[in-house]
């Protein structure tokens, strides 16, 4: 029996949740395998390899395979799956995109973006936008899961007992594999990727997030980035900042959006609705500044601020 | 060209659903119910289609009970053209779901289908991609934009980051954002209007797929809420709240 994990990449460094991925399949102890999928994949598949706990890595490399659209990376985990008791991702848009696929090519009820795994086959995860936990448990012989990561400690690097992503001292073997054919008949044509300097929202250690009440695109930034600069945070938004255009799509911190757990995360003219929280009540210590003293941003938040943010805002930034 | 939608009954979002008191399940008896908040998306994105003269035909497809002739009447009464009703007392789970849509596809052969990018009572995410899958037609997840240019469909997504476009070949499957479109109000007068469109009623048993549920609900419960926190009086005092905390440098 063992375990395999899809790894998300962008070609230079592996997604810091595949580590915390790694630990989520200690659960089953049995050898653990990762896949990286890919058109230039040497240095994850060795980042793969430097991680304690993997023991081996499954190289899949092709040109074809440089944007991983989800058919071709289906279709490759199809391939292997046969090896596998339990096929493994971090639940991210690109594993949502593509692990679906190959769990129905496989005949397999896919489990998604797991917050506990109870016992073999058994699972805890939330529904209702975190409204409500269940407990469920697959009849499938193969399990596919996708991982709630920020539940799970990150696996350290084998050599130098950290985390640190550049340590390329490889431990476990790497294997390449003959890649499927492509499937033609989806095309990639472009990407945009936000330019920021600020950390990623996923994996900085302070989040702080604007709503509504911010006004405009200028006054979001105008406000929070200085904020922002200080305390070295990631920039996040509400669906009512974003679909109001004060910040980009992908800030959006919430079920439809990205889910954060950071050190610290900072509301600020936040309501706090349920499609929001579900976002980040996982965060270590929640500030929430609203002006609406029953806001319900504030039963999820250590520390409530009644307060004009237009005032409290600035005092913060040149407090710091 | 025509096009399939799933539209999905759920609960209405702005309702906090309650447990039995057995927790054995969630208790949605005479809860507001409506149709998934990305289904409006997609039907919405069919009409547009319609309206540009790309989409000649637009069918709504659900499956469950016969209540779910509610959400179908809501998609006729925004304009699509005719509904079909997959009627089914099973539990119904994201691949059975996509295997029964898969047969509907292959009766109603559309050139796209969409469905939303998830239901907000299960939070899936995955009956697109699977059906996708089970057709072996390319997918697009996530759609922010869509174009219909001949053969192809251009459809921008929403990823970690950014987006990115594709060029799927038809037939294919797009999965709606919330970001696709603004769905439109129902008028009163479509809403009774709709009332007379014929829905179609097929008993999931026709479809010699099996559509049981893989996944055991073993129990249900409320996740243990964030320790009640405190108000601080001024920034000042949020200051030194925080700085008391280890790991955090302000
Ligand atoms: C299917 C679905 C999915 C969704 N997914 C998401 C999601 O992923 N993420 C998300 O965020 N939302 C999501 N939503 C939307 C969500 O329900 C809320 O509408 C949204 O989060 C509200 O954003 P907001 O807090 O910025 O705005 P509002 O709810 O309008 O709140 C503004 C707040 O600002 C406060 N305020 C106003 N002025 C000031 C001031 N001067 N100083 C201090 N405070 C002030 C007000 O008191 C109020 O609490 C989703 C909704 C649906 C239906
Ligand atoms: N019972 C259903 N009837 C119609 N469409 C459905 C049903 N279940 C899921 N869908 C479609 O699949 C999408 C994703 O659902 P899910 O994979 O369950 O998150 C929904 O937005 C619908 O478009």
């Amino acid at each position: 029996m063992k375990i395999l994990i899809l790894a998300e990449h962008d070609g230079k460094q592996l997604s810091p949740a595949v580590y915390q991925v790694v630990t989520a399949a200690q659960f089953w102890n049995a050898p653990v395998e990762i896949l990286v999928a890919g058109s230039n994949t040497n240095t994850v598949a060795k980042q793969a390899a430097a991680i304690t706990g993997v023991a081996r890595v499954i190289q899949a490399e092709a040109a074809h395979l440089a944007h991983q659209l989800a058919e071709d990376v289906a279709n490759i985990i199809v391939q292997v799956a046969g090896d596998y008791q339990v096929i493994l991702a971090a639940h991210s848009s690109f594993s949502r995109n593509i692990v679906p696929r190959a769990a129905a090519l496989l005949d397999v009820a896919m489990i998604s973006d797991v917050l506990e795994i109870k016992a073999d086959h058994t699972y805890v995860r939330s529904v209702y936008a975190g409204d409500i936990l269940t407990t469920i448990q697959s009849i499938d012989a193969l399990q596919i899961v996708t991982i709630h990561s920020s539940n799970f400690t990150a696996a350290k690097n084998t050599e130098s007992n950290n985390t640190d992503v550049n340590n390329t001292g490889a431990q476990a073997e790497i294997v390449s594999i003959e890649v499927p054919e492509p499937f033609t008949i989806t095309r990639w044509v472009s990407e945009t990727r936000s330019l920021s300097d600020r950390p990623a929202l996923t994996s900085a250690k302070v989040v702080i997030t604007g709503g509504r009440s911010l006004g405009s695109a200028e006054r979001f930034e105008e406000l929070l980035s200085p904020l922002a600069s200080k305390l070295g945070a990631a920039l996040g938004a509400t669906r009512a900042a974003v679909d109001a255009g004060f910040a980009p799509n992908d800030t959006q911190v919430g079920q439809t959006g990205v889910v954060v757990a950071p050190e610290l995360y900072i509301a600020v003219g936040v309501s706090g609705a349920v499609q929001h929280t579900y976002g980040m009540k996982d965060s270590k210590i929640v500030v929430a500044i609203n002006q609406d003293p029953d806001a319900p941003i504030f039963q999820v938040a250590d520390y409530g601020l009644v307060a004009d943010l237009f005032e409290a805002i600035p005092e913060l930034t040149n407090a710091i | 060209m025509k096009v399939l939608i799933a539209v999905k009954r759920v609960v209405d979002y702005n309702i906090k659903v309650r447990i039995k008191s057995d927790g054995s399940d969630v208790d949605i008896n005479g809860v507001k119910m409506g149709v998934n908040p990305f289904d409006e998306n997609a039907i919405e994105a069919a009409l547009r289609l319609k309206e540009q003269g790309v989409a000649t035909e637009i069918v709504a497809v659900s499956l469950g009970t016969s209540a779910n002739q509610d959400v179908l009447r809501h998609a006729l009464a925004m304009g699509a053209d005719r509904a079909i009703l997959v009627e089914s007392d099973l539990t119904l789970q994201a691949l059975g779901v996509a295997k029964l849509l898969k047969s509907i596809v292959m009766r109603e052969q559309p050139q796209l289908i969409i469905l939303g990018k998830q239901a907000i009572d299960n939070d899936a995410g995955q009956t697109g991609q699977m059906l996708a899958a089970l057709l072996n037609y390319p997918q697009a997840t996530f759609a922010s934009a869509i174009q219909v240019d001949g053969n192809t469909i251009s459809v921008t997504r929403e990823v970690d980051g950014g987006t990115e476009t594709l060029a799927l070949n038809l037939p294919a499957v797009v999965t709606a954002d919330l970001r696709l479109n603004e769905p439109r109000f129902v008028k009163l007068p479509n809403l009774m209007m709709a009332r007379k469109k014929p829905i179609e009623t097929i008993n999931a048993a026709e479809f010699a797929v099996s559509a049981e549920p893989r996944l055991k609900l073993i129990q249900v419960s409320e996740p243990s809420a964030r320790k009640a926190g405190i108000r601080v009086g001024s920034v000042s005092e949020l200051l030194s709240k925080l700085r008391e905390h280890e790991g955090i440098l302000l």
